[in-house]
């Protein structure tokens, strides 16, 4: 029975499943095989175009721009006397990045802490799908959502002096759009924590909070982390929220009521023209780009990381 | 003491119980306040969920009519409609799905049945994959216009283009959820069909995925649901802002609804603010439909082994 399992494999045994199939059909099944392994190559080429692409125009970019100059605090590509600072955009996206971790991160925990060790079969089966319609949310929709509802009706009413455009409002906003990243993987794997830690807790005198924050929640810790860090990610990655609601001045500022450009935003705002292959306007999107695809990646990687642990774990 | 008093609460799925057990009604205030902070973080969730949706029908469905449903992009926002954003939707998502379905089904019936998980290519395919699914959706415009739109293919900006796009997006999720309904179905039905003679591609074909298509199905549905809203790709790979026309074929232009949407929320005057509104609702709508059908596909037909 194994043989014939295992004669599906590239390095197989041919021996032992001849004996059991028809040369012919063998033959034919070998194909297969090799399809569907060149399909699952396609996502591999996916990984391999982008980083080309990439790449490509990045060395092209640092022909024209030290990278010295690159490493400054000053963004401004599309002036007539451009430099070429990319601080300004990063500290934009970190400043976003944090304001959204600082909602989502608590309200992530606390949503996953719920479902797994307090709410009943049915409260969990009514309230899962309404945080999947939450993550499924296009997220223009919540751009608009950030520019015409928080900021005037909510930052504005409240007496903040925020800019119509600022980096406060898409912040928050995206913290809901992360929200259901970090409560999800979060609540993986508390629920993977096996039952008998927590009743070896309640045994030993615990309450449901101590059971939940000082055995539960370490023991999922690699979960948390995993959830949190892919948070990091999205935020980072996060477009249309930032395009609409915290617009396009690449301030060098970390002060949440101004207007901020990001990395992403950079990008769509400039790719939205239609810009000359190889002009140092094309190879900025792209260098842009790389350094998007680098900082998510570190993330992804370290998430990645981490799932992996906790499901070795339990 | 109080402790003792928590123990039976544990398994109970009722959250009234505890209090019940305690009798003298003293459960400690610093659990209580924990419990009503978790239970007040997720009502904030849903308020704000819920003050979208609101917020959003009160200004968008005035907008509904069906010349707003049939009318091209236009300057005058009386006239301007979604007509040629709804049938760019379609057709970048009917180029999108047929690639994601063949192309996904086959990685993840790859990955599952044949691939050796202790062979370093396998795994960093999959580790690959896993990567994937969590590169920013602007990236993968990037991708678009250098190969799809410009560079060696250089379709342009048309339907071709960012269909595929957008299908190269979402393949990662349609390969994750492909895999695990093929993971569900049971080594049992392998071993028996495999027992009566069948060959391994037989056996996969006849029953394994037979046996996965609603899992499939779902996991299809949820990932064209997530292409229907993505706007960022689309603008990189040059979507019109502002179309006229219905898209015709695989060449023409095109403008795609989130992308209709944005043009209305940049523009300055409050008039068009409304019409994002209507055409958001709209999105919604779409939206809402598919993922009612596959929470529904799942629960109808998934079978319980």
């Amino acid at each position: 029975m194994p043989s014939i399992t295992k004669g599906g494999s590239p390095a197989g045994s041919p021996g032992t499943s001849s004996r059991l199939v028809s040369g012919k059909s063998r033959k034919g099944e070998h194909v297969i095989q090799w399809l569907l392994g060149a399909a699952a190559l396609v996502s591999v080429g996916t990984t391999v175009l982008i980083l080309f692409a990439l790449l490509r125009e990045t060395v092209a970019f640092f022909g024209d721009v030290p990278i010295k100059e690159f490493f400054g605090t000053e963004w401004a590509p599309l002036f007539s006397d451009p430099t070429y600072g990319v601080f300004p955009l990063i500290t934009g996206t970190l400043l976003v990045t944090v304001i959204a971790l600082i909602v989502a991160v608590p309200l992530g925990l606390a949503a996953a802490i719920y479902l797994s060790e307090y709410a009943s079969h049915r409260v969990r089966q009514t309230i899962k799908p309404i945080l999947e319609l939450l993550a499924g949310v296009p997220t223009v929709v919540f751009g608009y959502f950030a520019l015409t509802f928080v900021t005037p009706k909510i930052l504005q009413a409240l007496g903040l002096e925020v800019q119509i455009f600022n980096a406060l409002s898409a912040g928050l906003v995206m913290g809901f759009m992360v929200l259901p990243t970090i409560a999800s993987l979060a609540e993986d794997a508390m629920s993977a924590v096996p039952a008998s830690l927590r009743e070896g807790a309640y045994g030993l005198g615990a309450n449901r909070m101590q059971v939940a924050v000082r055995v539960v929640a370490p023991a999922a810790l690699s979960g948390i982390v995993a959830g949190i860090v892919l948070g990091v990610s999205r935020a980072i990655g996060e477009t249309m929220i930032v395009l609409v609601a915290a617009g396009q001045v690449p301030n060098f500022t970390l002060n949440p009521t101004a207007s901020v450009e990001t990395l992403t935003t950079f990008i769509a705002a400039t790719a939205k023209g239609d810009i000359p292959v190889g002009s140092i306007k094309y190879e900025t999107i792209f260098v842009v780009a790389m350094l998007l695809f680098v900082m998510t990646f570190i993330a992804n990687m370290i998430s990645i990381r981490f799932v992996r642990k906790f499901r070795q774990a339990y | 003491m109080t402790a003792q008093t928590h123990v039976p609460s544990a398994p109970a799925p009722v959250p009234a119980a505890p209090k019940s057990l305690q009798g003298t009604g003293r459960e400690p205030w610093r659990p209580r306040v924990f419990r009503y902070s978790l239970q007040a973080a997720l009502a904030l969730a849903m308020i704000v969920l819920a003050t979208l949706v609101i917020d959003t029908a009160i200004d968008g469905a005035p907008q509904l009519d069906s010349s707003f449903l049939s009318n091209a992009g236009s300057f005058n926002p009386d006239k301007a409609g979604i007509g040629p954003a709804i049938w760019g939707t379609l057709w970048i998502i009917g180029v999108a799905t047929v690639l994601i379905v063949p192309l996904g089904v086959a990685s993840a019936i790859y990955l599952e049945e044949y691939a050796d998980e202790s062979k370093w290519w396998n795994r960093m395919i999959e580790v690959n994959i896993q990567n994937l699914a969590a590169v920013p959706s602007i990236v993968y415009g990037i991708l678009g216009l250098a190969f799809l739109v410009r560079g060696p293919l250089s379709l342009g900006p048309v339907v071709l283009a960012g269909g595929l796009t957008l299908g190269l997006l979402v393949l990662p999720v349609v390969i994750i959820s492909a895999r695990e309904s093929i993971r569900a179905v049971p080594a049992a039905i392998r071993e028996g069909a495999l027992a009566l003679g069948a060959t391994k591609w037989q056996t996969i074909w006849r029953q394994v995925l037979p046996a996965s298509v609603p899992g499939i199905a779902t996991g299809v549905i949820l990932a064209l649901s997530r292409a229907i809203g993505e706007t960022a790709p689309l603008i990189v790979v040059g979507a019109a802002a502002f179309a006229t026309t219905n898209p015709d074929g695989l060449d023409s232009r095109f403008t795609a609804l989130p992308i209709q949407i944005f043009n209305w929320i940049s523009q300055p005057q409050a008039e068009f603010k409304l019409l994002a509104a209507g055409g958001i609702l709209v999105l919604l709508a779409i939206l809402l439909v598919m993922n009612s059908a596959a929470i529904y596909l799942r629960n109808r037909f998934q079978q319980k082994w």
